[in-house]
């Protein structure tokens, strides 16, 4: 099986995931980024599950796809709690405590 | 849909997994409490405030039922191909967790219920926070150990959000969850290229495969590294620490203490058990990660705590400075394996107690001066002697001063380190040593202020202790002194452990 593509789509992906997260500074976006992480795990579960003939990669990956949805059900949460009392999701703009 | 898919995986025929109820016990306990208070929630609204907290309080100490039964019975137990496992060292964690919980809940009841917060939700969620962690100490498995991990933090972010109105509360959600969820991402990449390179999700097989190898291939060397740097970030450990000091300056108090103490001890006992069961096979890789992120994380904390004028901040520093201590016995994991993981659980059993204890003083504090800065420590023992006494011990425990908890838990750190007996545990026995030297200036400098400076303007209105904060504060500093002064084989009965690979 053509394993190498997958895993190099993957490490793309998540290469692409780490760097939303650091250099963006709207708050949705860096919740995309992380999802782009979390898809990137996927595909590599999912291509080892199917080279090693094991269900174990597959049910992680519904696992992750299930457990992303709650997280981002509160982030998403937590981002519309700073809009509504900030009016801004700028994640720079976010440095009331320093030190 | 199973009869489509079996056949493409060649799969055998499903077979019902036995399951010993006994064993999932605590586990089930906790969970049909907290679908109860819930439900109650939704039925009752607002008539539930009252009896929120005392549910609370009795779903937790209807939770050690089990575990001290399972602890008296003394067998191991193992489910689901050894990717549940009962051993005394996870009992001993459970424990740990389900007490720590408890305590929290007695510092909640009087914030949370005279602040005006959401009362029957916070509950229901600091209870899913603890059954993550006491499934967490059972997990032998990826899968379990990430839903454990999810199902303990994803609460955990709600709490520190708690203060709906306050931009700082505010901002310590935001920045918990988004290192969080970066770091358990990362932390999934990790174990996804394990998953791979073994073909299991269960760590004993994960360490037949990793172990095999003469030498490490590079999906190996990455999938450990990332799984440790995301465990690393629940830790607190330098240089992954950044949201600690906001996170907790931010959040409730309650929560701020929920977090340093319940949350990271879970992060440690992930890492155990990832250590201990997993890769203790390639201690090669591991050790001198462990060893970097130890020294690392005391140095730096000690280093940053001095400058602190906030004590929730400086509490924060110290907390990642105390993460180095636990982490240094995991540097010499492959080495002593049983004396490491005494010396770590002890540490943390110890740690949640005095930790605990301090975040109480803070709050007991607050109720008057409604600030956390030193400053308003000064003058303490003129208007508030019991408390300053509370406080003194718990600060000279972090700090490690005989007779108290503290400082059996470096002891033990000392011991394990030595004992491994190779030039690196021996440097980071130095390492220990010296920053135990710089952590007693700030945590001397607090007891300072508070025994001998004069109270600012000359208040000496007394600081009004509720009861039930009063019964945390008696349960901590009891258990912080016993640690110290109890010999050290009754102590070892306790935290003496042995770890079940599973199977």
């Amino acid at each position: 099986m053509l394993l190498n593509q997958f895993l190099l789509l993957s490490a793309m992906l998540f290469c692409i995931g780490v760097y939303g997260v650091l250099a963006r500074k709207n708050g949705v976006l860096v919740l995309m980024s992380i999802e782009l992480i979390l898809n990137a795990v996927n595909i590599n579960l999912v291509a080892f599950g199917a080279l090693t003939d094991d269900v174990g990669g597959e049910v992680f990956a519904l696992f992750t796809i299930a457990v992303a949805a709650a997280e981002v059900g509160i982030g998403l949460a937590i981002v519309l709690l700073i809009y509504r009392n900030r009016r801004s999701i700028d994640l720079s703009e976010i440095d009331l405590m320093k030190g | 849909m199973l009869a489509g898919i079996a056949p493409m995986f060649g799969a055998a025929e499903f077979v019902r997994p036995a399951i010993d109820w006994h064993a999932a016990a605590p586990e089930l306990t906790l969970l049909g409490f907290g679908a109860l208070i819930t439900m109650i929630d939704i039925g009752w609204l607002e008539r539930a405030r009252r009896i929120a907290a005392p549910l609370t309080s009795l779903a937790l100490l209807t939770t050690m039922v089990p575990i001290i039964t399972l602890a008296l019975d003394g067998n191991d137990r193992s489910m689901f191909n050894g990717g549940f496992v009962v051993d005394d060292y996870s009992l001993i964690m459970k424990a740990t967790f389900v007490l720590a919980g408890y305590v929290v809940v007695l510092m909640s009841t009087n914030y949370i219920a005279e602040g005006d917060y959401w009362e029957n939700e916070y509950y229901g969620l600091l209870l899913s926070s603890i059954l993550g962690m006491i499934l967490m100490a059972s997990a032998r498995d990826l899968i379990s150990i990430f839903v454990a991990l999810e199902l303990l933090s994803i609460p955990a972010y709600m709490l520190a959000t708690w203060r709906k109105r306050d931009l700082k509360s505010n901002e310590a959600g935001l920045k918990y969850y988004l290192m969080g969820v970066f770091a358990s991402a990362v932390m999934l990449y990790g174990m996804s290229l394990l998953y791979g390179s073994a073909g299991s999700t269960l760590l004993v097989d994960i360490n037949d495969a990793v172990s095999a190898l003469a030498s490490p291939s590079a999906v190996v060397v990455i999938g450990i590294i990332f799984v440790v740097v995301g465990f690393a970030f629940k830790v607190s450990a330098f240089p992954f620490h950044t949201w600690a000091p906001d996170a907790y300056e931010g959040s409730p108090t309650p929560v701020t203490a929920f977090i340093s103490v319940a949350s990271k001890a879970a992060g440690f006992v992930a890492l155990m058990n990832l250590l201990f069961v997993g890769f203790l096979g390639r201690d090669d890789i591991f050790e001198p990660l462990m060893w970097a992120l130890a020294a690392a994380s005391m140095t730096a904390g000690n280093l940053m705590a001095l400058r602190q004028t906030n004590i929730v901040r400086l509490l924060a520093y110290s907390g990642v400075a105390q993460a180095g201590y636990m982490l240094a016995p995991l540097a010499v994991a492959g080495t002593v394996p049983d004396k490491a993981l005494t010396a770590s659980v002890t540490y943390l059993v110890i740690y949640a107690a005095m930790n605990l204890g301090a975040f109480a003083v803070v709050i007991a504090v607050a109720r008057k001066t409604r600030s956390a800065e030193i400053s308003d420590y000064r003058g303490l023992f003129h208007y508030a002697p019991g408390l300053t006494v509370a406080m003194t011990i718990f600060l000279f425990s972090l700090a490690g001063i005989p007779p108290l908890g503290g400082w059996l838990a470096k002891f033990r750190v000392m011991e394990a380190v030595i004992e491994a007996d190779t030039a690196s545990g021996l440097v980071l026995g130095i390492f220990v040593a010296v920053n135990s030297v710089i952590a007693l200036y700030y945590y001397a400098r607090i007891g300072f202020s508070m025994w001998a400076e004069d109270a600012p303007d000359g208040d000496l209105t007394p600081v009004n202790v509720p009861l039930s904060l009063g019964v945390a504060l008696a349960l901590t500093a009891v258990i912080t002194i016993a640690m110290g002064v109890v010999p050290g084989d009754v102590v070892g009965r306790f935290t003496e452990v042995s770890l079940l690979a599973g199977g």
